[in-house]
């Protein structure tokens, strides 16, 4: 006996084997990314008044990256119509712009988190804080661009009236200095959360793209001789992607506007 | 072995044995759900064994404290180092197994036992489907089991130690205990968590998917019932912990602050964190998991259960229909009473009478699963074989379990048992003379499928009753310790705490309530004793037992049976087609006493 329902539906479900697992795998990375939307919020709400960052990541960036993604998404519909269609050029054409989307997902998250984390915020021993990204560091100085503040809670609401918005190069002898630390995710709950979600949504992008790219690249072998199978495993494949889509929309409110 | 006259008349069951070449890739590279099914039978009575065997060490500790374990203390000593000098249990190496015994028996042994062995195996046979769904999947599950269980047994041998934080790995202490234990537990539980994800997928699907034709819903034995919403279960209630998981592991690694308050001191520095964590959340998080959890470790031993009452009743279970909507309202129900376990944290009485109520709403279809199977014994023909005697003990055992649970649902009296040895009493009821009874039934009823031969009649009588008293020896003293105070986790099992050598201190624990540590330690080395019989029969009758004579030797109804002994590659000679429910016993007028599934009328 050969298993069932690999390639065809099953009459009564609608649904090939495989269809039906990825969806139930989608239901349980709902309920992953679910728990660290509900850390994020209880996160929140427990903060302090006044000391839940805004404004701290760069809008038009994270504007780019979400139509990257979306676009990336209708890449992905049109490469699995086109396999219906039976034009297998127009399916590599395609996915190839899925890769390159993927690509450039990831090359621009990069570029945020390294933005990230020469970023540091000083505390000197007369108390005031220096704030701004990294320029220089020598044995004897350490060279940023940014700015003084008196407060720690100036640093907290970029898009308050009152933010400090001039930026200074500002050179800091190291014997003033208290405690350096850049903003990397030990810096601060939402420092923490931020890259804790993004962190995991880019291994899911890819993860995604390695799939894609085995099915573009080696994977596309099976075309030849089943081709109903193939256009299955892109339409699998595409299934998860466009949960990372999704996901990527629920973040970027959450993380960038909110 | 081919045991049966059926299996030896169809010849291509030999060619299909043929086909597969070589030991690495029939026993341990097999996508074959029923060698999958045995791998992981195999591995998880190996923890198991090991779980129970921390828990010896740790009896010994609590009964004699500061003194040498005997026997074995010098090889401890030998393979850990410092924390087992002189072969004395430091305070240390007792919070390590402490906290391993429970996540090993958990995550390792019982789950793996119920729901990756007996699923396995059965599930696919008993729906008439050829495979699992996705038989990769099913073997890369196991895969990250193995690996999973390594990366927590190789914890031990590192500097400082397993994981000392309980097996519900509470921060700040988790977080800041210096050792790197909890690290190995954490990357260990994402790696099980990964399988029993890829597991739950894989069952989910070839329940809806590979039914038989005329396999309606409501014709699957309750067993594939069982496992299917235990399936959700893992599917749905893990995640969480696998966020909790990482969240934790960046706090450990990264050192974040997502479960450490502002203000954290530890060792009476201020810890050099950012703070703003949140302690509660990690438990809310640990235990969305972990109730359902609980049920996952009940739900297929109630399963194997009513199939074997069945079958050794000869009638037709008692309420199949109250069975199936019990099993799927305990699921759905299991998602909201996590809090229960968390009245004492301070989160409000407000949550805690919601979770109150609907921790009492959840023993509803509790209550009903175990009536039906109680009602079902009225009035049958029962046969007393050593399954049905494990069982039978199973029914008043996980009683006595459930209905100790209530006064721990009701925060007003969980105030004084919460944390006490009467909730150790509680779930150990439920997992251990409950669910392991029901997984040594399952493993006494399906030997003869799996291997051809019967497991010894007497040496299971030798086994069942010993394991019976020792059980009961062993935990009911442990509700009168709770309910007199006794907490939970002390290395020196309340010595200290019991204020034995103040004189006219008020309120410490009798030497009476201390005593019963020394019968609690016989009786557990008594339980271990009463194992023996099991493992030789276990191993002697694979292949010196008796031959089972026909592929269903317990006359059973259900497809599993109808089979060659032990089942080819692909399960079926041909595509069953299924005509009737799965408990046809004594239907008047019928020749037998009962009629297969696939028996077309």
């Amino acid at each position: 006996m050969d298993i069932p329902y690999t390639i065809e539906a099953r009459p009564d479900t609608g649904l090939y084997n495989a269809k039906l697992g990825i969806w139930l795998f989608l239901a349980s990375e709902v309920m992953l990314f679910g728990a660290l939307f509900s850390t994020y919020i209880l996160l929140r709400v427990g903060a302090p008044e006044g000391y839940w960052p805004h404004g701290w990541l760069n809008i038009p960036v994270g504007t780019v990256n979400t139509i990257v993604l979306i676009t990336s998404s209708i890449t992905t519909v049109m490469a699995w119509a086109s396999c219906k269609m039976n034009q297998f050029g127009r399916f590599k054409l395609f996915h190839a712009c899925t890769l390159c989307l993927a690509l450039t997902f990831v090359g621009i998250k990069s570029y945020e988190y390294h933005d990230k984390f020469v970023h540091y915020e000083i505390t000197l021993k007369d108390g005031k804080i220096a704030d701004g990204h990294l320029v220089k560091r020598t044995a004897d100085e350490v060279i940023i661009t940014g700015h003084y503040v008196e407060d720690r809670k100036e640093l907290f609401d970029l898009r308050a009236a009152n933010a400090p918005r001039e930026h200074h190069e500002l050179t800091i002898p190291r014997a003033q200095i208290a405690k350096m630390e850049n903003y990397g995710p030990w810096h601060s709950t939402y420092l923490a959360i931020y890259f804790t979600l993004t962190g995991l949504h880019a291994l899911h992008v890819i993860g995604g793209a390695i799939v894609i790219g085995f099915l573009w690249g080696p994977g596309s072998k099976l075309w030849k001789t089943d081709p109903e199978r193939f256009t299955n495993r892109i339409e699998v494949s595409g299934l998860f992607w466009h949960f990372v889509d999704l996901v990527w929309i629920f973040l970027f409110p959450v993380l960038y506007l909110l | 072995m081919q045991a049966s006259t059926h299996a030896i008349s169809h010849p291509h069951l030999h060619e299909a044995h043929h086909e597969e070449a070589g030991f690495w890739s029939k026993y341990v590279f097999s996508t074959d759900h029923k060698i999958i099914g045995i791998q992981y039978g195999f591995t998880a009575l190996c923890f198991l064994f090991f779980g129970f065997c921390l828990m010896l060490m740790m009896r010994w500790q609590i009964a004699h404290p500061g003194e040498p374990v005997p026997l074995v203390g010098l090889l401890l000593e030998r393979l850990l180092g410092s924390v087992a000098a002189k072969g004395i249990v430091s305070n240390d190496l007792y919070n390590s197994f402490g906290a391993m015994h429970g996540t090993i028996m958990v995550f390792l042994a019982i789950v793996p036992l119920a729901f990756g062995a007996f699923g396995n195996y059965l599930v696919p046979l008993q729906i008439g489907a050829p495979d699992m769904a996705f038989p990769r999947v099913n073997m890369a599950s196991y895969q990250f089991y193995v690996l999973g269980g390594v990366v927590m047994f190789f914890s031990f041998f590192i500097p400082g130690g397993a994981a000392q934080a309980g097996w519900t790995s509470y921060p700040p202490l988790a977080v800041a205990v210096p050792t790197e234990g909890q690290t190995f537990w954490l990357v260990g539980m994402v790696l099980l968590i990964t399988s029993s994800l890829l597991g739950a997928v894989n069952f989910i699907a070839t329940v809806i998917q590979l039914r038989a034709p005329g396999m309606t819903w409501m014709r699957l034995p309750f067993f594939v019932w069982a496992q299917f919403v235990t399936a959700f279960l893992l599917l749905l209630a893990f995640p969480p912990l696998e966020a909790a998981g990482i969240l934790q592991l960046m706090d450990k690694v990264a050192h974040t602050s997502f479960f450490l308050p502002t203000g954290l001191a530890v060792g009476g520095n201020l810890a050099n964190i950012s703070g703003g964590g949140s302690p509660l959340l990690w438990q809310h998080l640990f235990w969305f998991l972990a109730h359902p959890e609980v049920y996952v470790l009940i739900l297929p031993a109630m399963g194997i259960v009513a199939e074997i009452i069945a079958n050794n009743t000869r009638k037709p279970l008692w309420g199949y229909k109250s069975l199936v909507y019990s099993v799927l309202t305990i699921g759905f129900l299991s998602f909201i009473v996590w809090a229960h376990h968390m009245y004492l944290t301070g989160m409000g009485t407000r949550i805690a009478t919601f979770f109150q109520t609907t921790t009492m709403i959840i023993s509803i279809p509790s209550v009903i699963i175990l009536s039906c199977m109680f009602i079902s014994l009225w009035g049958g023909s029962i046969r007393f074989n050593t399954p049905m005697l494990f069982v039978m003990a199973f029914l008043p055992m996980f009683g006595i379990g459930g209905l100790t649970g209530l006064p721990l649902g009701f925060s007003y009296s969980d105030l004084h048992l919460h944390d006490t040895y009467y909730v150790i009493a509680h779930f150990h009821y439920i997992v251990a003379p409950g669910t392991i009874f029901a997984l040594f039934a399952g493993i006494y009823f399906w030997f003869p499928k799996a291997t051809g031969r019967m497991m010894s009649e007497f040496w299971g009588q030798v086994h069942f009753w010993p394991s019976l008293i020792f059980m009961n020896l062993i935990f009911q003293p442990m509700f009168a310790q709770g309910m007199a105070g006794m907490l939970r986790r002390m290395a020196d099992g309340g010595a200290s705490y019991s204020m034995a050598k103040v004189p006219d201190a008020i309120g410490g624990l009798s030497p009476h309530m201390m005593g019963l540590h020394t019968y609690i330690l016989w009786a557990a080395v008594g339980l271990a004793l009463a194992q023996i019989p099991f493992i030789i029969n276990f191993f002697w009758s694979i292949d010196n037992g008796k031959l089972a004579g026909s592929d269903n030797p317990w006359c059973s109804t259900t497809l599993e049976w109808q089979t060659p002994t032990p089942p080819p590659h692909g399960n079926f000679d041909k595509a069953p087609q299924v005509y009737r429910g799965p408990y046809e016993y004594s239907v008047p007028g019928h020749a037998k006493d009962f009629t297969p599934q696939n028996e077309p009328d």
